[in-house]
């Protein structure tokens, strides 16, 4: 049975906020581009950012590339590189000036500029106090971003092909990326995209852990279909625990609760951030922010019954404030924790929320791996952005806000590499004769399999794993518990089999499918913890409690191939401003 | 608790039917689609959309009980027993409680939602003050659910004409942005007998819009718009 074949410049997996902005480059540039979803565009996961996105306009005050840049890399522990760092924040103003032309309904100063406010982790004058840096639209900054990128995309006649999943990327001998196969899921059919150049803009994997703000459909798609076809996975070790998710919910509540004023309490109603971050306090970067409060809780200081919560006060703005800045807020608050934070605090716990890692590239969006001598050689094809690439511009931890500045940066720059390689790469390599026989022997499998594995079992047991053994703190014997349990769920979950094996908009086929990418994500995170014998950012070990920079300054890379592990410097040298030399961490 | 669900494989079913649940849930179940997701725990031949389970990225939208709304934030402990779900009224099944949803995408992209500026664009962000940038709330919230659309009489008669309410209110966004230039073509567009005028403000679309939006009152305004070019 041969597949059909549908031959594209450009494929672009993922019609989030990275996606939509290297589609719009795409389309604009009159490239015939495929830009494949597994849900309607407004439906991605970005829609759900509420805080802000950060670039230094300085509509509030004096700000300036350079300090955006110093607190990236502060923030990262600093593992980012400095040349993409310094590439993003020096884009960053002018990503959001072009995405206020498209029409961004942005929140607005007397003066008719573009509100901004303060976010964790960003400063002036290189850490001496808090700066105003984050654009918002109320706190549903992500929604109204989403929406403008896809209005954008209408207006250019972007080609999407709603609720179809890519399967596995393929390539040949040489190692150049020569599409994907995707699968439509109404009617099932599988399909080959061979493309000139393919870009994953596949977002985030939060859905390894047991709780996270992430949504459903965050399973790591794009790095399980680069691992599987031989990418290594960069820094996997660095998940961000977000201080405030809803306790019990896991519903995130923006970290904008902080910049406009609310703070962190303990049980006794004690504003414990001053102890721990005397000058930033609650607005410290996360993994600060979330250890102190998880060090709140172990010491018998959580509020509620089980002590096993904090409270985020915030109150004291006034109902006038929490009406206008952050609405989405109050409604999350009353619906999923039963209080309304205009009387009441609302109960909150660190919960799992982004992925430093990823498909590793360099600041111009392509994909890039270590081939003889070199440790960053371009794979000929392939490029990366958003939450499922590593630029690395986010390191060990990343800040609150530069995740959104990352999507319209590197959205558009890797869709600027592809015009690029387009133009010096005319037509199309032939496909190997292998090109889909993996995603057919996948599905052959689960269509086959009879009696298998649950996969909501498999899935259950994978999160609880990565939940008790790699969380916001880790400890030397339940990582290497974690790697061995890790290895039985990778082995079930070979063996999943469904019920249904209906063509039509099967969603138990599409969830297997997910898990063998959540499967390879978890087991990389696994992997590449257990082997980090340091603490850097949002790794924290209870054996090394230190940051290690003689021994650990450098990247994780994890090979799926007999679960390898490799490593590659961090590039200190930015592209123009003077290297910031490794220092101690205080906030 | 107990559901009964409107279940239709095309592959199979020569027919849809109703099929009862029982489950047991646990104290952290607060939403219906908590219970949802232990229906497919269960019976994995159970298809729906969901996503963000919080509400705003307009997945899981369903008739529950006989009103549409998304499950994600619905809560289990306001639903009256059996809990009846069915998809959302008026466009084809493709499958359980997934609609194929082209017709109402297809009325939003006819109102060309997207901003119109043909002026160069400045070197910063255009001006806006904060008064003009309020006339923007309670319209671009708008998740796309489709809840309104669906339980608006006049799109079922007429979705391939009548833009309906969630489209509409998409074309006020724009109309209402003071860096959009497009008004009067906006209006020119919708000035028919049934890209607008279908509505007979019944406003079944205020009633069901599970972000609080009023499709209603910015149709009024784009009706108000017309009358007042015309004096
Ligand atoms: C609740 C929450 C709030 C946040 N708030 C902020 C904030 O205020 N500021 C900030 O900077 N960051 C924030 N973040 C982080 C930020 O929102 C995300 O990192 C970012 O939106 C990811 O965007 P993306 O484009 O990479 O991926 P996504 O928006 O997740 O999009 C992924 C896309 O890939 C598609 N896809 C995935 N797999 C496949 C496949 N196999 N086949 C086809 N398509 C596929 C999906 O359909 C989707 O279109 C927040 C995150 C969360 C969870
Ligand atoms: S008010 Fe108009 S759009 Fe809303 S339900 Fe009634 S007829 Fe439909
Ligand atoms: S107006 Fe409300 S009900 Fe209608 S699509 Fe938008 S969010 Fe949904
Ligand atoms: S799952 Fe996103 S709106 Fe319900």
């Amino acid at each position: 049975m041969s597949l059909p074949v549908r031959k594209f410049d450009a494929v672009v997996v993922g019609a989030g906020g990275a996606g939509l902005r290297a589609a719009l480059q795409l389309s604009e540039a009159g490239l015939k581009t495929a830009v494949l979803s597994k849900v309607f565009p407004t439906r991605s996961h970005t829609v759900a950012a509420q805080g802000g996105i950060g670039a230094s306009l300085g509509n509030m005050g004096e700000d300036s590339w350079l300090w955006h840049m110093y607190d990236t890399i502060k923030g990262s522990d600093y593992l980012g590189d400095q040349d993409a760092i310094e590439f993003m924040c020096r884009m960053a103003p002018q990503a959001v000036y072009e995405l206020e032309h498209f029409g961004m309904p942005f929140d607005r100063n007397d003066d008719g500029s573009v509100y901004q406010r303060p976010f964790g982790g960003h400063s002036q004058n290189f850490g001496e106090r808090p700066v105003q840096r984050s654009c918002c639209a109320a706190d549903r900054t992500g929604h109204a971003m989403l929406h403008t990128l896809y209005q954008r995309n209408v207006r250019a006649n972007t080609l999407f092909f709603v609720e179809w999943m890519a399967l596995d990327l393929i390539r040949d001998a040489s190692g150049q990326v020569l599409g994907v196969t995707a699968m439509e899921m109404e009617t099932g059919e599988v399909w080959i995209f061979h493309a000139r150049a393919t870009l994953f803009a596949t977002g985030g994997a939060g859905r390894i852990y047991a709780a996270s703000t992430n949504a459903f459909i965050n399973t790591g798609d794009g790095l399980g279909m680069a691992a599987r076809a031989g990418i290594p996975l960069e820094d996997m070790e660095f998940w961000q625990f977000h201080p405030t998710g809803v306790a019990g919910a896991g519903v995130l509540i923006t970290e904008g609760v902080r910049g406009e004023g609310g703070y962190l309490l303990n049980k006794n109603g004690e504003r414990f951030m001053e102890r721990y971050a005397p000058t930033m306090k609650d607005l410290a970067s996360r993994d600060v922010v979330s250890r102190a409060m998880a060090t709140e809780i172990k010491e018998g200081r959580g509020a509620g019954k089980e002590a096993d919560h904090i409270l985020l006060k915030l109150d004291h703005l006034g109902a006038e404030v929490i009406e206008k800045r952050l609405p989405g807020i109050r409604e999350i608050a009353r619906k999923f924790a039963n209080v309304d934070p205009v009387k009441d605090p609302i109960p909150v716990v660190p919960t799992c929320h982004y992925q430093m890692g990823g498909i590793p590239t360099n600041y111009h969006g392509e994909v890039v791996v270590p081939r003889g001598g070199e440790h960053a050689a371009v794979v000929p094809g392939f490029y990366a952005a958003g939450e499922c690439g590593c630029a690395s511009v986010h390191g060990a931890n990343r800040l609150g806000t530069n995740s959104l500045t990352d999507l319209l940066v590197f959205g558009r720059a890797s869709g600027e590499s592809v015009i690029r390689y387009l133009r010096e790469n005319p037509g199309h390599k032939d496909l190997p004769g292998d090109a889909a026989d993996l995603s057919r022997a996948r599905l052959a499998r689960l269509d086959g399999q009879a009696g298998g594995e649950s996969v909501h079992e498999v899935g259950a047991e994978m999160r609880r794993t990565m939940q008790a053994h790699c969380g916001v703190f880790r400890f030397p014997d339940m990582l290497a518990e974690g790697v061995r349990r890790m290895q039985q769920v990778a082995a079930r979950a070979a063996r999943t089999g469904i019920a249904d094996k209906s063509r039509t908009f099967n969603t138990a086929r599409i969830e297997a499918l997910e898990l063998d990418n959540l499967v390879e994500v978890a087991m990389a995170t696994m992997v590449s913890a257990d082997a980090r014998h340091e603490s850097r950012g949002a790794h924290d070990r209870s054996d090394c409690p230190k940051r290690d920079d003689v021994n650990w300054l450098k990247h994780s890379l994890w090979y799926k191939d007999g679960s390898r592990l490799a490593y590659k410097p961090v590039n200190l040298t930015p592209l123009t401003a003077q290297t910031f030399e490794p220092k101690v961490r205080a906030y | 608790m107990r559901f009964s669900v409107y279940r239709y494989d095309p592959d199979k079913d020569s027919k849809p039917y109703m099929k009862d649940y029982e489950v047991a849930l646990e104290p952290s179940d607060r939403m219906l689609l908590d219970a949802l997701v232990r229906i497919k725990a269960l019976d994995d031949s159970l298809s729906l959309r969901r996503s963000c389970r919080e509400g705003v990225c307009g997945s899981d939208a369903m008739n529950i009980n006989g009103r549409n709304g998304l499950a994600c934030i619905t809560r289990l402990a306001d639903l009256k027993e059996p809990v009846e779900l069915r998809p959302l009224p008026g466009l084809p099944v493709i499958r359980d409680l997934v609609v194929d949803m082209s017709q109402f995408f297809k009325q939003y992209h006819s109102i060309k939602p997207y901003l119109q500026n043909t002026a160069p664009a400045p070197e910063k962000e255009r001006l806006q003050s904060p008064a003009e940038r309020e006339e923007l709330d309670g319209l671009y919230e708008c998740i796309l659910c489709a809840c309104c659309s669906t339980s608006c009489p006049s799109f079922w008669w007429n979705p391939d004409k009548f833009v309906g309410p969630a489209g509409l209110l998409a074309a006020y966004r724009f109309i209402a942005d003071t860096r959009d230039q497009a008004t009067s073509e906006r209006l020119d567009d919708l000035e028919d007998p049934y890209r607008l005028f279908r509505c007979h403000s019944i406003m079944n679309c205020v009633d069901v819009c599970p972000k609080g939006l009023n499709p209603t009152r910015a149709i009024g305004r784009i009706k108000e718009l017309m009358v007042k070019r015309m004096v």
